[in-house]
């Protein structure tokens, strides 16, 4: 035999690690939802703020049991004061809006990076954010005027196939180069290719749809009313369980394809759901809240730093709570900083997350070589 | 022969471009097929094919009986583990993380280790000896180390047929004979059938009961090592038009100078080898004699030149070949004395000694070897 080191290892398990961080991160989410509540023009005591809800979870659970015999009970302590509506029909949908959309741009980024094998790849800089944005915009300008009325869930629809269209094009693309710098370069391209049509159509629609579009491109949770938090749940929430079992393949894949091949996985069929998840996730993201950038890249790279694995199984739901407090406080400050003035999400996230973007490219050039 | 791996016609190709066609294997288990063959030639593109990363364009690969192209990948993966030539870039991987993704078609839907995968895990790093860098991360590694976790992650799948592309790429003399001893190690104790491509002709001979040589659109030869290997295999199998191979040695010898001979080594037993290298560097042609035909200088002079004077082994050196000999030296300008001149039957030597000396030919001798 080989070897003369014959001790048994100690192996090194990080399930502890992973509680570990999980609590951390659920705590700090939390505190952001506190905070969040808490914070803005008009300044409401935690004390309040906790009865207040503790009454609605009460009222709002019990009507659903009775079968709406509390209906009454429960709009009086959702709209018993402005305090109350400010936090019920305001912030709290806006903040969950930006937890649930959080997470799943961070999820839908891991997805992606797995699927590309690279540390980098993420629905902004890929352009699958703008390609989203294009078909929301020609959706906004060119639709509206036959519909009528644009309920979201089919701006959702239309995200999705903007969505479903860049990434196939960076799919072929990936597949002849295999530099990981280029692949980023595609991306950028596609992505200005994709504005560019937006800036198009822009031209030809009329003052209120501009308006609409640019506010809605910039990219803001400012929006949020229960009707969108309600569907990003319902979208959102069961891709997200549905990315539990592909963790180990990802995992597996992780490896190379031809790795991948010989431990029993079909390639085509699960790099197709990968996609499809990921694409679904990034374009409830933006048909809702406009595109957010770096938080695809930044969170499951901050997320992996702290399990110190790459494990989909832990970073999958760790990248979602972390992606979900990211948003949250980004969020925060988007609104309070230069208050009552809101900066767009990005503007923020950006801040954070080009950062850590550069530091990724950087550390994996002297690594690595590529 | 009872059969356990076998090809049966087989083509192979990518898109549905053959390649290579009419592959006819056939091996017990346990036992180790080494391909070897030029860069380019399509190893590769047999093992992707029989491992089935590639599909097949016509024939059929069958695993103890059954065709394995009917197999669920799950059985497949139970039976037939890989080690590729893909280089793979892991994030906050350890090798243990590595190593143990071979336990995949073992383990339940989130991919939960039990205490035997563990087990089994740990005892795959300890057979490549790489247990004292199990929370290591992977990317630290060197190219050799890596190497020798992917080895592990291939046992640790406890595959019945292990599919190896080029596994001693990377390694030094040291690993690669650990490498390949940890292979026969397993098909000898865990009678695990190997199939493998290699680069060192000399090794594969060692290691393998079976060699196949491939060679663009054919299969040259299939069979053992003995059967296949002789003068001038190795030669063909690589278009060789330059340099030489030594089988028995395993040993390369550069292109031989051309042209007519200008100096003459007086070798034997070992002591010219030295001298037809350096006149090959400096591409000097010489000519060599007199060595019999199972001294181990002549191995290496025939290789290098095409004045060889060499007399059958164990017979005296007849008059004739004393006279080809010495007309040989007296066209070179030097004569070289490698110090095969000693004892009994080389007499001859020491009159072509002499005979340069009574021609004025400069003689540089071993104690001189510096000014050659």
């Amino acid at each position: 035999m080989l070897n003369n080191e014959t001790a048994k290892p100690y192996i090194k398990e990080r399930p502890v690690r992973f509680a570990a961080v999980m609590v951390i991160l659920v705590a700090l989410l939390l505190f952001g939802l506190v905070l969040n509540i808490n914070i803005g023009s008009v300044h409401i005591s935690a004390r309040e703020i906790f009865s207040m809800i503790g009454k609605s979870v009460l009222y709002g659970l019990m009507n659903i049991f009775s079968g709406g015999k509390y209906a009454g009970e429960f709009s009086a302590v959702v709209s018993a004061s402005t305090e109350s509506q400010i936090i019920f029909s305001i912030r709290m949908p806006r903040m969950l809006l930006a937890a649930i959309l959080g997470g799943s741009l961070s999820v839908s980024g891991f997805l992606l990076q797995t699927f590309f094998r690279n540390p980098i790849a993420g629905p902004f800089v890929l352009g699958i954010s703008s390609g989203a944005k294009m078909l929301v915009g020609i959706t906004l300008i060119f639709l509206s005027g036959y519909i009528g009325y644009l309920n979201p869930g089919m701006l959702v629809i239309a995200a999705f196939i903007g969505s479903l269209i860049i990434t196939s094009i960076v799919v072929v693309f990936a597949g002849r180069v295999k530099n990981m710098s280029m692949l980023l370069v595609i991306g950028i391209m596609v992505g200005y290719i994709c504005s560019a049509v937006t800036d198009f159509c822009i031209t030809f629609a009329n003052d209120h749809d501009i308006l609409n579009l640019t506010g809605w491109s910039m990219g803001t949770f400012s929006g949020a009313d229960w009707g969108s938090v309600v569907l990003s749940f319902a979208i959102c929430i069961p891709v997200i369980f549905i990315c539990w079992p592909l963790a180990k393949p990802m995992e597996a894949y992780s490896l190379g394809e031809g790795y991948a091949k010989s431990m029993g996985i079909n390639i085509k069929p699960f790099s197709i759901v990968l996609i499809l998840l990921s694409s679904i996730l990034s374009a409830c993201v933006t048909a809702i809240a406009g595109p957010v950038s770096f938080v695809g890249i930044a969170v499951p790279h901050i997320t992996r730093t702290m399990l110190k694995s790459s494990k989909p199984v832990h970073v999958i739901p760790a990248s979602f709570i972390s992606g979900a407090v990211f948003c949250v406080f980004c969020d925060l400050l988007a609104r309070t900083v230069f208050a009552p003035t809101e900066m767009a999400i990005s503007t923020v996230t950006a801040v954070f997350g080009a950062p850590i973007v550069i530091y990724i490219m950087v550390k994996r050039r002297r690594m690595q070589g590529d | 022969m009872n059969a356990y791996f076998k090809t049966e016609n087989l083509s192979v190709g990518y898109n549905k471009k053959v390649l290579i066609r009419d592959i006819n294997i056939s091996l017990e288990k346990g036992k180790i097929l080494t391909l070897i063959g030029p860069n380019g030639s399509g190893k590769s593109t047999i093992l992707k094919s029989i491992s089935r990363q590639i599909p097949l364009i016509g024939g059929r690969v069958c695993i103890d009986g059954r065709d394995i192209s009917r197999w669920d990948l799950k059985t497949m993966a139970k039976t037939v583990s890989v080690m590729l030539t893909d280089r793979i870039r892991t994030d906050m991987m350890t090798c243990f993380d590595v190593v143990s993704m071979g336990r995949y078609p073992y383990t339940n839907v989130v991919g939960r280790l039990t205490d035997e995968d563990k087990e089994i895990v740990v005892s795959s790093l300890e057979s490549v000896g790489m247990t004292s860098h199990a929370n290591q991360d992977f990317n630290t590694l060197s190219d050799g180390q890596k190497q020798r976790i992917l080895l592990a992650r291939a046992i640790c799948q406890e595959p019945e047929v292990i599919i190896l592309d080029e596994p001693t790429a990377y390694l030094d003399v040291k690993h690669k004979i650990e490498l390949l001893d940890t292979l026969s190690e397993m098909a000898r104790a865990k009678n695990v059938t190997v199939i493998m491509s290699l680069h060192e002709i000399d090794l594969a001979a060692k290691i393998s009961d079976y060699l196949l040589c491939v060679k663009g659109d054919t299969i040259q030869a299939f069979g053992t090592p003995e059967e296949i290997l002789r003068e001038n295999t190795i030669e063909n199998l690589y278009n060789m038009e330059k340099g030489s191979y030594n089988l028995n040695f395993g040993s390369v010898e550069l292109a031989k100078p051309e042209g007519e001979p200008k100096v003459f080594v007086v070798g034997g037993a070992g002591r010219g080898i030295p001298y037809y290298r350096a006149l090959q560097k400096e591409q000097i042609p010489f000519a060599a004699g007199i060595i019999f035909e199972n001294d181990i200088d002549f191995q290496v002079a025939s290789k290098l030149s095409d004045h060889v004077i060499s007399a059958p082994a164990f017979e005296p050196v007849t008059e004739e070949l004393f006279n080809t000999a010495s007309d040989q030296l007296l066209k070179c300008r030097v004569v070289i004395d490698a110090g095969g001149s000693g004892g009994t039957f080389n007499h001859y030597n020491r009159k072509l000694l002499e005979l340069a000396e009574q021609n004025n030919i400069p003689i540089s001798r071993r104690e001189k070897e510096n000014s050659l």
